[in-house]
């Protein structure tokens, strides 16, 4: 019954205790790259582990494009509960992925009160984003921006060698 | 039951290899590493007709005369090869669909554990005990 919202309070909890992890060091200038790579970097991890087991019975992904609609869908769908909105690209390397309703922003209050604070909840997921496209032999830099509360748009750029 | 089995990384190094008669290793290195190319081939092979879905197993890659080799290729190209007795016939390829299997769910339990930092060698106790269930038993 409480499932879903499990997740979400691990995250919020995951983000106000690195802040304050960080804050209570000092160095205020420095804070927020720090705290939002360690986000990131667990985020990684954490997408290169799910990978495994959500491609374990799926067949090999022909190009690019068919693994970012897995990710916009199968992977959104076992991660969020709910697929990604919108994606385009430039067929070029960039792919932008717009979910209207993001699962961990649901609980911010519609406005621009708190925009600002929103890019610190992100970071988890860009680097779930990451983690999973690195698993599957994509290197790329995942960033995400929000213009309404609730709605945020996660870019992804394709690193070619 | 096998007589080696080996899990290779993306970047074709060895994460994990071990063979039955520990004396000859060297040689189950070197079939494993030259199984490498067969791999890779298949695996481009493959890319090229995209007319078919493509599986993960790759079936046997190739036979010497002592030894037969099969392999299998994850959506995160993990590598696992294993190599089988030829004199062993009665294994079909039934039972090393069903090797690679468990092979891959064991790896994909190594890979959630959150110790296990992605591209270490794997010294997983229970990834260890289920290859030695799959291995020839020497008494």
């Amino acid at each position: 019954m409480a499932d879903d919202v499990l997740f979400e309070f691990l995250h919020m909890e995951m983000v106000s205790h690195i802040y304050k992890d960080q804050a209570s060091r000092g160095e205020m200038d420095k804070d927020r790259a720090t705290c939002v790579s360690t986000l990131e970097g667990m985020g990684f991890r954490v997408g290169q582990g799910l990978i495994e087991r959500f491609t374990k019975d799926s067949p090999s992904f022909k190009d690019d494009l068919d693994v970012m609609k897995f990710i916009c869908k199968d992977f959104w769908i076992n991660v969020f509960r709910k697929q990604i909105d919108n994606l385009r690209t430039n067929h070029q390397g960039t792919y932008v992925l717009q979910d209207n309703k993001f699962a961990l922003l649901t609980q911010f209050s519609s406005g621009k009160q708190y925009l600002e604070e929103a890019p610190k909840y992100l970071a988890y997921s860009c680097g779930l984003v990451r983690g999973a496209l690195s698993n599957l032999g994509m290197d790329c830099v995942v960033t995400a921006e929000i213009s309404l509360m609730a709605s945020c748009k996660f870019q992804v750029v394709i690193q070619k060698i | 039951m096998a007589v080696c089995i080996a899990v290779i990384a993306k970047e074709n190094y060895p994460l994990y290899i071990r063979s039955v008669p520990i004396q000859n290793e060297l040689k189950f290195h070197y079939t494993v590493h030259t199984s490498l190319d067969v791999v890779e081939e298949k695996i481009s092979a493959v890319g090229k007709a995209m007319a078919d879905q493509r599986e993960l197993y790759l079936g046997l890659l190739y036979p010497t005369e002592d030894y037969k080799v099969y392999g299998y290729v994850t959506n995160s190209k993990v590598k696992f090869v294993i190599v089988v007795d030829s004199s062993n016939t009665s294994l079909r390829d039934n039972e090393i669909r069903s090797m690679f299997r468990k092979l891959h769910n064991s790896f994909t339990d190594v890979m959630c554990n959150p110790f296990y930092n992605p591209g270490d060698t794997i010294q997983s106790k229970a990834f260890d005990s289920m290859v030695s269930a799959m291995m020839v038993q020497v008494s």
